[in-house]
């Protein structure tokens, strides 16, 4: 493709501890696209998105967002560049209320109208949030919270979205449906969506390029449909 | 680089002025009215040079400027260590062992009552090391026990007129059992609870010994205690045994450099024992002690009591050197002394305890004239060593190391 | 019974006064889990600086002509001082060392009350240092039960602080930061919140309302001692313990079922020992119920 990669990685390693957890990865993402990262536990999925997050320090390599260097930089300046992480588990603020999670996700913006508009919008796309807005974010079951950590990253209007395993966890009739409102998210708004996860086959229904991880490399990278039909991943990961 | 510096100076002249902006109304406002600038501008001139200097001299440290005064420093350092690397270990510690026992032949009293108060601290501080060094626990009142070992020889020696020696295994034991009692609720608790727990007994200990007029006298301590005596053999009307109190100074020196020397050898066997390996281990994960089959709770308990017991001897001797004793001198600034000396001079360091002992005894005799500021100073270098060397100054040397360290 | 009222008034108002340090103390560890062991000298501080500005005041003559407006503004001026003290002091000794180990934070924390306690006592002096009394006389009177001036305002104001900070954190925008920062920290960060100037905030805060106390009871003991801060320092932190550690209004019970339980004890048991009724609740607490009346708050997620 012609257009600038919206994401980029350019060899990054970086630690995880005293462990060198990922070993110079290089990946890009476009904008529009809904690329996913798939591999076993420990291969460094939920490092690489922590690690663009400026979470865990960068060793070496830079990352580059829409043309811009992202390394270094503090995490809580993302959001506002439009650059939103759901993370593992969810991480819902368990002890605040389901509305505070929400405006909490819009914490940086400034346009008050604006903020309730989506606020509203959130609730129109999960209503069962709506139903329990005044409840403790600690109180709502996996699939719900689930719902809660997507609208509040949501309300930050991202223009890139890291989802990190939101299929953890949840019954198949609501990763089913997390899935599609993924879909719908990246259709409607035109969000990139970096999709980390485990179940590789949804994952590679739903992305439309994959990149597979192993202990800290990138070892494989192609369309989806293309890693969904080979041999070695249908063997390792998809259950065969 | 440049880009850094800049940042640095920034920071350091922004907090130059915060801490003249907080420092003013304490030294500029007065109550009859007026307002100056002079004091408070003073002491701002004072920090600000201070500290000029330290910074400026880090910077250029950092930015190899000094490097014509640190490598031949460096140079001198390394052949230095290889010089004493030549001679065996033994032979320094035997070197050390000879000097204190000569040392009351060379030096007169003022000298060696402040070497008595380098050795009891040495005491007090590597009691405490079990506790806080080798086990991991932060143990803030620890001085309780230093002073129920005192009152404990004290009470024994005026109502009972029992000797001193007799009564060293009754101060151990008594501190003993207080070190269970206290130890036996606080240490469920984690790590910042059982600091502030440990704090609150020893405030405890001091109020009872404060209030409890009939047992203790209260504030106005307990007079007239003997010092320590010894028979010796005497051949003046035959042959007989004649009773000496060791009350002259260097007498007394001994008796401690002896207690000094006994603790620091239980320290040390203990340190490389098969319970001072469980106690590093517990210090270094206990999730992970207990999952190996380390009982945490008995070990804890046993480390809390043994640096109890040292405390007590400690603090038997002291009322036997002072002969008089009051709960002034248990107060929760010298369990904080004792504490700056174990972690200043290196935590489970032995060489760093005594070094941390020796500065904290020693330095504010030298530095008399500055007498008001000496905890301000000590405060300060408390955050300031913290914040650059955590390690202490003579850092202990680890058994083994973490494969993650061996590694890459 | 009327001294058991008298010792309900009585205790109510340290009640206050300890809930107003003990908020500090689980503000500070709800976020960043450190025992803030130098915000008994922000209370400290805040004593020291009404006595100065109010005698400044008084020497020229404004106590006299506009003494609700000088009272008032001691007490805003103590209040941001010590939050700007308290800021500094985070900056300097707490910020480098937030991924060091707890020791070494909290034996930082330790050598910055120490230097700060010294501090007060080398420019302030070693004596106890008087308010001006025209304030503190005059109360009511129920038999043998007396009501002063002093205590109502002390309530008052103790409440409208309280209230004021129940506000700020349940339902403004900024406390809402403060609690997400509190129960998780990376995902605050992961969010846009800005921990170290939240971080900078909840020290600010606590220290404030550790001023306003330490000025308060400096009217109402009538002098205030560089050392003011120990001793109510550990048993605000008792409080703090007592109520959760981490929860607000946990605190804010914590203070008053301190304040009324040395209160009574002295009353009905033993004067002198009334340090010790709050040493042994802590231990008592710690030993049976550690996380407190109403629940813990803290970031108990890992990574």
């Amino acid at each position: 493709m012609a257009e600038q990669p919206i994401l980029e990685l350019k060899n990054v390693s970086s630690n995880y501890g005293n462990i060198r957890a990922l070993k110079g990865i290089s990946l890009k993402v476009f904008p529009g696209e809904i690329v996913t990262i798939i591999g076993a536990n420990g291969a460094g999925k939920t490092t690489t998105l922590m690690t663009i997050c400026g979470i865990v320090p960068l060793k070496e390599g830079e990352i580059f967002y829409r043309g811009e260097p992202i390394h270094g930089r503090a995490a809580d300046t993302l959001p506002p560049l439009g650059l939103c992480q759901v993370p593992e588990g969810r991480r819902i603020f368990p002890r605040l209320a389901v509305e505070d999670n929400l405006e909490m996700g819009a914490f940086f913006r400034k346009d008050q109208a604006d903020i309730q508009e989506d606020m509203e919008n959130v609730y129109n796309l999960f209503p069962v949030l709506k139903d329990r807005r005044k409840q403790h974010g600690g109180t709502l079951s996996g699939g719900e919270q689930q719902m809660l950590a997507i609208g509040r990253a949501l309300m930050s209007r991202p223009k890139v979205l890291l989802l990190d395993e939101p299929s953890l966890g949840l019954a198949p009739l609501i990763v089913q449906k997390i899935f599609e409102i993924i879909e719908d998210i990246n259709k409607k708004s035109r969000t990139t969506i970096l999709l980390v996860e485990q179940n590789a086959n949804l994952a590679l229904q739903t992305a439309e390029r994959g990149y597979v991880l192993e202990t800290g490399r990138i070892v494989m990278e192609d369309d989806a449909k293309v890693l969904l039909n080979d041999s070695r991943i249908r063997k390792a990961y998809l259950g065969e | 680089m440049i880009q850094e510096s800049k940042k640095i100076w920034k920071n350091y002249a922004i907090g130059l002025i915060w801490f003249f902006v907080l420092l003013w109304p304490l030294l500029g406002i007065h109550d009859d009215g007026s307002l100056t600038i002079g004091r408070a501008f003073r002491v701002w001139l004072y920090v600000l040079a201070a500290t000029f200097t330290c910074l400026s001299l880090y910077m250029l440290h950092k930015n190899d400027i000094l490097t014509w005064v640190s490598s031949p420093m460096a140079k001198v350092r390394d052949r230095v260590r290889a010089a004493a690397g030549v001679l065996p270990n033994w032979f320094w510690v035997g070197f050390m062992l000879a000097a204190a026992v000569l040392f009351p032949l060379f030096s007169h009293r003022y000298a060696q009552d402040v070497a008595i108060n380098v050795l009891i601290y040495i005491c007090l501080g590597l009691g405490l090391n079990i506790v806080v060094g080798l086990a991991g626990m932060l143990d803030l009142g620890y001085i309780a026990f230093y002073g129920v070992g005192a009152y404990t020889y004290a009470l024994l020696n005026l109502q009972f007129g029992i000797s001193f020696w007799v009564a060293l295994p009754f101060a151990a034991f008594f501190a003993c059992v207080a070190g269970c009692i206290i130890g036996y609720p606080t240490l469920r608790m984690r790590g910042d609870y059982l600091a502030i727990v440990t704090l609150g007994f020893g405030e405890i200990v001091r109020i009872i010994l404060n209030n409890w007029m009939e047992l203790t006298n209260g504030p106005n301590g307990l007079l007239g205690i003997k010092p320590p005596g010894i028979y010796y053999p005497s051949f003046a009307h035959g042959f007989s045994f004649e009773f000496l109190y060791l009350k002259k100074l260097y007498y007394l020196y001994y008796v401690i450099l002896f207690l000094c020397i006994f603790t620091i050898l239980a320290v040390y066997r203990l340190n490389y024992s098969r319970i001072g390996r469980a106690w590093e281990a517990i210090r270094e994960d206990e999730t992970v002690a207990e999952l190996m089959g380390v009982n945490t709770f008995r070990l804890k308990l046993l480390a809390y009591a043994m640096g109890a017991i040292f405390g007590g001897l400690a603090g038997a001797f002291f009322s036997a050197r002072m002969r008089f004793v009051s709960p002034e001198s248990f107060s929760f600034l010298e369990s904080a002394m004792v504490l700056s000396m174990v972690v200043l001079g290196g935590m489970a360091s032995i060489p760093g305890i005594i070094l941390g002992a020796f500065a904290l005894i020693v330095l504010p005799e030298v530095f008399r004239e500055v007498e008001l500021y000496r905890m301000l100073a000590f405060g300060a270098a408390m955050t300031l060593m913290m914040l650059f060397r955590p390690e202490g100054l003579i850092p202990a040397k680890r058994v083994g190391t973490r494969s993650e360290e061996r590694e890459d | 019974m009327e001294f058991f009222l008298q010792q309900l008034i009585n205790g109510i108002t340290l009640g206050g006064i300890y809930a107003l340090i003990a908020l500090g103390y689980t503000m500070v560890y709800g976020i960043i889990q450190l025992i803030n062991f130098a915000h008994g000298e922000f209370f400290a501080a805040g004593g020291y600086m009404g006595v100065i500005l109010l005698s400044y005041l008084a020497a020229q003559g404004y106590m006299t002509t506009h003494p609700w407006l000088c009272l008032g503004g001691a007490l805003v001026l103590t209040m941001i001082y010590c939050a700007a003290l308290a800021m500094a002091v985070e900056k300097v000794a707490y910020k480098p060392l937030r991924y060091a180990s707890r020791l070494a934070v909290l034996l930082s924390a330790l050598g910055m009350s120490i230097f700060l306690q010294n501090g007060l006592m080398l420019t302030q002096g070693v004596y106890d240092k008087a308010y001006p009394s025209s304030l503190s006389q005059g109360g009511f009177e129920f038999g043998m039960i007396t009501l002063s001036y002093l205590q109502i305002l002390i309530v008052a104001i103790t409440v409208i602080l309280l209230l004021g900070l129940n506000a700020l954190v349940f339902k403004t925008r900024m406390g809402k930061a403060m609690r997400a920062t509190a129960q998780d920290k990376v995902m605050s960060s992961l969010v846009g919140i800005n921990s170290n100037k939240i971080i900078s905030l909840t020290f600010a805060l606590g220290a404030g309302l550790a001023a306003a106390a330490g000025i308060m009871v400096g009217f109402y003991y009538g002098s205030v001692r560089y050392d003011m801060g120990f001793i109510p320092g550990i048993k605000a932190f008792a409080a703090a313990v007592l109520g959760g550690i981490g929860n607000i209004t946990g605190a804010m019970l914590g203070g008053l079922i301190i304040g009324m339980v040395e209160i009574f004890g002295a009353g009905y048991i033993s004067g002198q020992y009334k340090d010790v009724f709050a040493f042994i609740i802590l231990i008592a607490v710690l030993y049976f119920m550690p996380t407190g009346i109403m629940g813990e708050n803290i970031d108990d997620t890992r990574v």
